[in-house]
């Protein structure tokens, strides 16, 4: 019942044991992870034996690879940067001029566009991968059988990570852009126009100064999600793994606490992002889109 | 004064000509990355290999899928979880979001909201490595129910359909919390109020005015969870181990350890067509519009 009703005692307390329990199992794997970092064991399982900061800085005497001379994850950590900072600069440009074709313009086939547009979302990555994959590859047979051209980044390789990536989270940076455009009081444009600005000029300093809320949180989106991306890569990857592909591969032989060590560094990265964006209240439209696939 | 009217008319060429720099990279997007490859997919899934580079038209592919019993039930296996997994989430999720909209007031409200997005900035990955390691033999939950008394020696909690669906479930919640928000926000607190004062029980409101009012963010939310519930991979894969017979799975070995693209597509075909299917039968159930629900989610 709702807080302005009276409500019984067990009601009362139910609601908080489940809120409690909630909390409980939202946050005890993230804590989890956060905490075997630090155990002085060669796996990431109990019991606790001891403080030890090994899985960071390696130790000489254990011989154990701390995260910070650990050149293979490490490098895989500097390969989903590249990626995600090629993703953010697409998705957000495309997206973009995306969101001043459909808010500002009427053109033949608008509303086939626009749906789409949204088809990304409801196609599974498995499946944007493998498309994506089996047609570049036919592209790139065509090339070399027409024009005897070796066209090496239309193989599985970063190019296409790219590639698959943006073609979903460009659909994101659409909705998020356009979503404010259409907000846009269009009378301060023409104000601007009447005094006698250029079109440059009222671009520049009056419509994406107003968009630019929207082009940072989408590019912090498009980031984020290009950079916990696993689906889609998995399909498209070639002998350079971002740090998922490179996780996983890991996990599957069994994980030592680098893994724990690595973890613990995405979630303060993923927290101080998160906070940035919240602040001044919760902007769902950003939140929400942040944890697809 | 000066001319009212605008200053730098932009001419019709111009417009048009802008029309069609914004236009280049939306067609480009869309037909180079999405329409078609899904268009060589599918050529892809209607043919068949008769000899070294010799390929013919023919439903082999799909053939082998009916004929096969381990790919069909592997499919239908993970329809029903898949469709289990989004029930479960929404029972779940149903509570918080009811606390957060209507039990918790002002400050408190807002950052109980925040706090449950808060794991899903994460990576799954992330979180699936936290499973493995509360769930697995030695892992934390057998070392706490040994210490507990409950079992005798650690019990391997991973690889059994429940592990999946709790990993399934986790990684959904926000997908229906979110959309469970929105639409429970928008209900007056007066109808309830006003049941109350009738004398309808809180199982009568919650049938007649809650569900109704709130059934366009429960069907957001179910065809989201539904949808990357049946695309996931990593979760059953990492929590299910060989026992986790993903659909998804299927088609990772056929184009990447098999390297049988044409079984692969269409197989892919299969998971698109589930999919486009259980999406089109909830948005006819609840006579919502495809792209309203997107917006809304």
């Amino acid at each position: 019942m709702i807080a302005s009703l009276p409500r019984p005692a067990w009601l009362r307390t139910a609601t908080v044991l489940y809120v409690a329990a909630f909390l409980v199992f939202l946050f005890l794997p993230l804590v989890i992870v956060g905490v075997f970092a630090f155990n002085d064991a060669n796996y990431p399982a109990p019991p606790w034996r001891g403080f030890t900061l090994d899985w960071f800085t390696g130790s000489a005497a254990t011989g154990r690879v701390g995260l910070f001379h650990d050149t293979e994850l490490l490098g895989s950590i500097w390969t989903s940067l590249i990626v995600a900072v090629w993703v953010t600069i697409l998705s957000v440009t495309v997206g973009t001029a995306n969101a001043f074709l459909m808010e500002r313009y009427r053109f033949p086939g608008k509303q086939v566009l626009s749906v789409l547009m949204l088809t990304p979302l409801v196609i599974p990555g498995v499946i944007l991968g493998i498309s994506i994959l089996s047609f570049s590859s036919r592209v790139a047979e065509l090339a070399d059988d027409l024009f005897g051209l070796d066209l090496d980044f239309l193989r599985p390789g970063l190019p296409l990570v790219v590639l698959g990536q943006f073609s979903y989270i460009a659909t994101i940076a659409t909705l998020m852009i356009s979503a404010r455009l259409k907000r846009f009081d269009s009378t301060l444009e023409e104000a601007a126009l009447n005094l006698g600005a250029s079109h440059a000029a009222v671009l520049g300093t009056i419509t994406l100064p107003y968009l630019r809320p929207a082009l940072i949180g989408s590019a912090a989106i498009s980031f984020l999600m290009s950079f916990e991306n696993f689906n889609t890569t998995l399909m498209l990857v070639g002998s350079d793994a971002p740090l998922t592909v490179m996780m996983y591969g890991r996990m599957r032989e069994g994980a030592s606490p680098v893994l724990n060590a690595v973890s613990l560094f995405l979630m303060l990265a993923s927290a101080a992002l998160a906070l940035t964006m919240m602040r001044g209240g919760p902007r769902t439209e950003a939140a929400k889109s942040a944890a697809a696939q | 004064m000066v001319d009212i009217g605008d200053a730098t008319p932009v001419r019709a060429w111009q417009r048009r000509l802008i029309l069609i720099l914004l236009l280049a990279p939306a067609l480009l997007w869309l037909f180079a990355l999405i329409v078609l490859p899904h268009v060589q997919l599918a050529l892809l899934s209607l043919r068949e290999r008769v000899a070294p580079h010799v390929y013919q038209p023919s439903l082999a592919q799909f053939h082998t899928f009916f004929a096969e019993p381990l790919y069909w039930q592997v499919f239908v296996r993970t329809a029903l979880l898949s469709i289990v997994a989004t029930a479960l989430t929404l029972l779940v999720a149903f509570p918080i979001a009811w606390v957060i909209t209507k039990v918790a007031r002002g400050r408190a409200s807002a950052l109980l909201f925040v706090v449950c997005l808060i794991p899903f900035w994460v990576s799954e990955t992330v979180r699936a490595l936290g499973w493995l390691i509360l769930l697995r033999e030695s892992g934390v939950l057998p070392a706490l129910l040994v210490k507990l008394g409950l079992t005798a020696v650690p019990v391997e909690l991973l690889y059994h359909d429940a592990t999946i669906l709790t990993g399934l479930v986790y990684t959904s919640l926000l997908f229906m919390v979110v959309p469970l928000v929105s639409s429970l926000e928008s209900l007056d607190n007066s109808l309830i109020e006003a049941a109350y004062d009738l004398g309808a029980s809180g199982f009568a409101t919650l049938k007649n005015i809650v569900i109704p009012h709130a059934a366009p963010g429960i069907t957001a939310g179910c065809i989201v969870v539904f949808m990357l519930t049946l695309g996931n991979y990593l979760t059953p894969n990492l929590l299910g181990g060989k026992n986790s017979q993903w659909f998804t799975e299927l088609i990772y070995t056929q184009f990447i350890v098999r390297f049988n693209w044409e079984q692969g597509a269409a197989f892919g075909f299969l998971l698109l067509g589930l999919s486009t299917a259980i999406v089109a039968v909830g948005l006819r159930l609840s006579g919502q519009r495809f792209v309203d629900v997107m917006r809304r989610s």
